[in-house]
């Protein structure tokens, strides 16, 4: 019915990037030329953010009130919320529930039989997936027990299963609420944004000093880095419901309630589950970095053993987490498609019942059935550490070899030329692509979050971040686009590989550290390692999408017009395919920015150590002020690529859907 | 076939789209044309529309994609708000009703049949025919055997506890007509209903269409891009183009007087004896009392054979048996090859 809107007049993506990377050579051959000012933000002229923030986080502990009510009674009051629920979960899965406290405690009942918890995952495996994913949860949980992580893999489970329904609840409230309501949606939009971007570690210091240190903070902090994709995937699943179910609620006469309860959710649930999976997934990710402000469990074992550089201790907890993770990927995924065979659920929730009672009466006379017997546990740790030491003997040269090699011609060179970059020729250049990109308001956006970024006296830092960003996203395109194009189109090599990047998508970023600390110890090289690890799998994933979303006609076309199996990949799919590999490279990039926070951890010089310093200095402000400009780095990437994108899929005529 | 009053009626229906559209289309007065339309920043969907449905008539509104008439079933039901005009259901103006009032409306006295279904997935096919009964608070016992009656009423007894991704599209579309049937409305919408379905399984839901209808005498509002179906189910038809209806009538109206080339283009390729009644091509007048009487109301196809006696003339009668004109052999042969009628 509309007329067909007038294509945007942009320039093609190729002389797009050749103009910028002119610009930014132009840029670096006259930054001497430049005034001082325009190089480095005079001292005098920085705003002092971090001086505010931390000035602000004190009133608000300290002073701030809404009437009768303070606001550290309302965090209080948080804090109970999620309290409570967490001791009985706790008290179900670990430590029984108790009369009286700490050693003159009295234990009234048992925690659930371990046995029993294995069973119940394997009774919702069976519901939902069969045989196969009853035995995929007993293997799963049986691993952990066996490795001797059951007691911590069930504390950290309990703070899982406490954050998943807060975060599943909230975020799809607000994301109801974002879909009735434009001026909501447009509202939350950019702090979804700046929840999405921040470094987890940012946010840690506030949340300390509001909410003490212990599990409840842990699950708060966790609950801001899982809910925004939960809101984002409601607000869109609502949006992407049949305009038929929605007439057809209407015309039954439903009320707005009925409508949002009975019709739309419903008709929606299977991408909502989706958000369910992201959810229960990112949770699992903040696992080790929640128990820096006092999550115990799996979480802590592994940042303890980093801390004292014990890999192999590390790695097993690691594993346990990388168990949890699986079993509870699987299992929703499963649950998305409802269950395997209808009905029935009641008989499953009376065999569930059973077992836990027969476990746990069992377990009183049989010690083995309430907790995994300690004769029976496994440990590897000692092997890992064995085979370290060995490699790390016997290598060290070959090693120390290609460390020193990649940093001298390829790490050293770019830091330079980022670091001599002047922020005013930057913000200058990142403006004027963003204006030619996606007008003018774009250009403005780009623009002032990168002088923001040097007005708040960070720009040397900020550099580093972006070089060792750079660089890793380049590494990880490198490897990842040709290894998508070589299984895009055999869907027995993709098979394999989807399975190993999904399970590489499911481990909690703290694991890709581990090996490469291992191996090539602290320094820029391994964080560059650690990160590539990392984001490779949205550049594999992105680019076999593109590739196998190209209209199989175009290629029958292709190949009657006599093209080579060459040209047809060069002319055909990977130009059409062009968009969606620019996605890919914005995920990368999201991939590498979160990483790179992590990888403070193993001494870099960028915003990452800022913020960690920040952590362990306890200073809010400090921390906010330089996770905010990772975010400010993050959000520019992302607007300019997306809106390349978008002129890329308009040029071609490949509509506006798809990508995220 | 329309009474004096009729059950729906649509005045001077207008739907246009774009910023202030019922305002700026206020300012441009009485029907403008597409280029003030144009000019003013509105995209129309539904263009002065007018049309009355009879109680128990089967009016099928026909047109291509595009042409507006999804929208304009939607205006019926204000599920899309008109920009401009009158629509009167049992005489009370549907636009002037308040949301509850709608709501209570649609809840008792509309269904609507949809074009993919819209089936809810997570429910039973039992479920979803008693969903309208659940969205009203009925008791489950009384909805649930209402329900059980409208899967027996479509033959799709048996499959009550399957869900829709279980069933086929003709299922699926059985239970779609179940469910907007469940409240016994009182105007019945269908919107493209069979056009997701392949033809044998077209064919065999117009079948049941008319076996329905046969029984319940339902006041209906048929949608279709398909002018076959059209002729086959209407009793009139209402064809769109660019948002205007451009020709209202019989069935037999339309494929002997098309009224532009537009509709001519569909009725060249109906077979117009199928349609055409005897009455409508006779000579009228007297005719000899010995030749064979055939009915006036008969389709033209089914009285020809006939003519493979020998005879070159029939003798048209009425519903009471009296002669009322002469049926030619070569009008009959004409109008089967396809010539206009004379």
């Amino acid at each position: 019915m509309n007329p067909p809107a007038p294509l945007p007049r942009r320039g093609a993506p190729w002389a797009v990037a050749l103009v910028a990377a002119l610009a930014l050579w132009l840029i670096w051959m006259l930054a001497p030329l430049l005034p001082g000012w325009a190089s480095d933000w005079p001292k005098a002229a920085i705003v002092p953010a971090a001086r505010w923030i931390g000035a602000t986080v004190k009133w608000l502990t300290n002073e701030a009130a809404l009437g009768p009510v303070a606001f550290s009674d309302l965090t209080r009051a948080i804090a109970a919320l999620i309290d409570a629920p967490y001791r009985i979960v706790l008290s179900a899965l670990s430590t029984g529930f108790l009369d009286g406290r700490g050693s003159t405690a009295r234990m009234i009942l048992p925690p659930f039989a371990w046995v029993a918890v294995v069973g119940v995952f394997a009774l919702l495996g069976h519901r939902f997936g069969g045989w196969r994913l009853a035995l995929l949860q007993i293997l799963c949980l049986g691993f952990v027990a066996v490795f001797g992580q059951w007691e911590s893999a069930m504390v950290t489970l309990a703070s899982i299963l406490v954050a998943v329904p807060l975060g599943v609840a909230g975020g799809v409230l607000i994301g109801i609420a974002a879909w009735r309501r434009a001026w909501i949606d447009r509202a939350i939009a950019p702090v979804l944004d700046l929840m999405q971007t921040m470094p987890v570690f940012a946010y840690l210091v506030p949340i300390l000093i509001l909410f003490g240190f212990g599990p409840t903070a842990a699950v708060v902090a966790t609950l801001i880095y899982a809910m925004p994709p939960m809101t984002r995937i409601t607000t869109l699943a609502l949006r992407r419901v049949a305009p038929e179910i929605q007439d057809l609620g209407r015309m039954v006469g439903c009320t707005e309630r009925q409508m949002v309860w009975r019709v739309l959710v419903p008709a929606a649930r299977e991408a909502l589950m989706v958000g369910v999976n992201q959810v229960i997934m990112l949770s699992l990710n903040m696992v080790i970095i929640a128990s820096m402000i006092g999550a115990g469990g799996l979480g802590f074992d592994v940042l303890a053993a980093l801390r004292r550089l014990d890999f192999g201790a590390g790695l097993e907890a690691g594993f346990a987490i990388v168990a949890l993770a699986i079993a509870l990927d699987r299992l929703s995924q499963a649950a998305a498609h409802g269950p395997a065979a209808p009905g029935a659920g009641r008989s499953y929730t009376l065999a569930a019942l059973a077992l836990v009672i027969g476990a746990g009466v069992a377990g009183l006379m049989l010690p083995g059935v309430q907790s995994y017997p300690e004769a029976l546990r496994l440990s590897t740790g000692a092997f890992w550490s064995d085979a370290m030491a060995w490699i790390n003997v016997n290598y060290f040269d070959t090693l120390e070899a290609i460390k020193n090699a990649a940093l001298v011609h390829l790490l050293v060179p770019v830091k330079r030329f980022m670091l001599g970059l002047p922020w005013l020729g930057v913000a200058v250049g990142l403006g004027l692509l963003g204006w030619r990109l996606g007008g003018a308001r774009l250009g403005v956006l780009a623009g002032v979050l990168t002088a923001l970024i040097a007005a708040t006296g960070q720009w040397e830092k900020a550099m580093t971040t972006v070089y060792l960003c750079g660089v890793s996203t380049l590494v990880a395109m490198a490897l990842g686009v040709p290894l998508g194009i070589a299984v895009a189109g055999r869907e027995a090599l993709w098979r394999p590989v989807r399975a190993v990047i999904d399970t590489l998508q499911t481990l909690p970023s703290f694991v890709y550290l581990m090996p490469a600390v291992m191996l090539f110890r602290v320094g820029d090289f391994t964080a560059m390692l650690a990160v590539v690890a990392y984001a490779v799998a949205p550049a594999i994933r992105y680019t076999v999408l593109g590739l196998q979303g190209v209209d199989p006609r175009l290629i029958e076309a292709g190949r009657a017009m006599g093209c080579t199996p060459a040209q047809i990949l060069t002319r055909i799919r990977l130009r059409l395919a062009f968009p969606e590999i620019l996605l890919g490279l914005n995920q990368t990039i999201m991939f590498a920015l979160s990483m790179l926070v992590i990888t403070a951890l193993v001494g870099t010089r960028d915003l990452g150590q800022e913020v960690y310093i920040a952590l362990t200095k306890a200073d809010p402000g400090r921390g906010l002020v330089a996770g905010l400009a990772v975010a400010f780095i993050a959000i520019v990437a992302d607007r300019l690529i997306q809106a390349g994108a978008r002129g890329a899929r308009a040029r071609l005529g490949l509509g506006a859907g798809g990508g995220a | 076939m329309t009474q004096a009053t009729p059950k729906l009626l649509c005045r001077d229906v207008w739907k246009v789209f774009g910023p202030r559209a019922a305002e700026r289309l206020a300012a441009l007065g009485p029907d403008p044309d597409a280029a003030a339309l144009q000019a003013a920043g509105l995209v129309p969907a539904v263009r002065g529309a007018t049309l009355a449905v009879g109680a128990g008539e089967i009016f099928v509104i026909m047109g291509l994609s595009g042409s507006g008439k999804s929208t304009l079933v939607r205006c019926m039901s204000r599920l899309v708000e008109p920009s401009a005009g009158e629509i009167l259901f049992n005489g009370q103006n549907l636009l002037a009703a308040s949301d509850a009032e709608m709501i209570e409306i649609r809840r008792h006295k509309m269904g609507m049949v949809f074009q993919h279904f819209a089936l809810l997935p997570h429910l039973s096919v039992l479920e979803n025919v008693a969903f309208p009964l659940a969205v009203q608070g009925v008791a489950r016992g009384v909805r649930e055997a209402r329900a059980r009656e409208m899967v027996a009423l479509v033959g799709l007894s048996g499959r009550e506890g399957a869900f829709p991704r279980e069933l086929s599209g003709g299922q699926q579309q059985r239970v779609g007509i179940a469910r907007s049937l469940a409240v016994e409305p009182e105007l019945w919408f269908l919107d493209e209903p069979f056009s997701a379905l392949d033809p044998l399984i077209r064919r065999e839901m117009q079948d049941e269409f008319i076996r329905l209808q046969s029984v319940l005498k339902k006041t209906i509002v048929f949608i279709t891009h398909d002018f076959d179906e059209a002729i086959r189910l209407a009793d009139r038809i209402a064809i769109m183009k660019d948002g205007a209806i451009v020709q209202m009538g019989t069935p037999e109206e339309i494929v002997l007087r098309p009224a532009t080339d537009y509709v001519r283009e569909f009725t060249r390729a109906v077979p117009k004896a199928k349609v055409v009644r005897v009455g409508s091509i006779m000579i009228a007048g007297p005719a000899a009392a010995d030749l064979p009487a055939v009915a006036a109301g008969a389709a033209v196809a089914d009285v020809a054979p006939r003519f493979l006696d020998g005879a070159t003339a029939l003798r048209v009668v009425d519903a009471a048996g009296a002669t009322v004109g002469l049926l030619r052999q070569v009008d009959v042969v004409r109008l089967m090859l396809g010539g206009e009628p004379g």
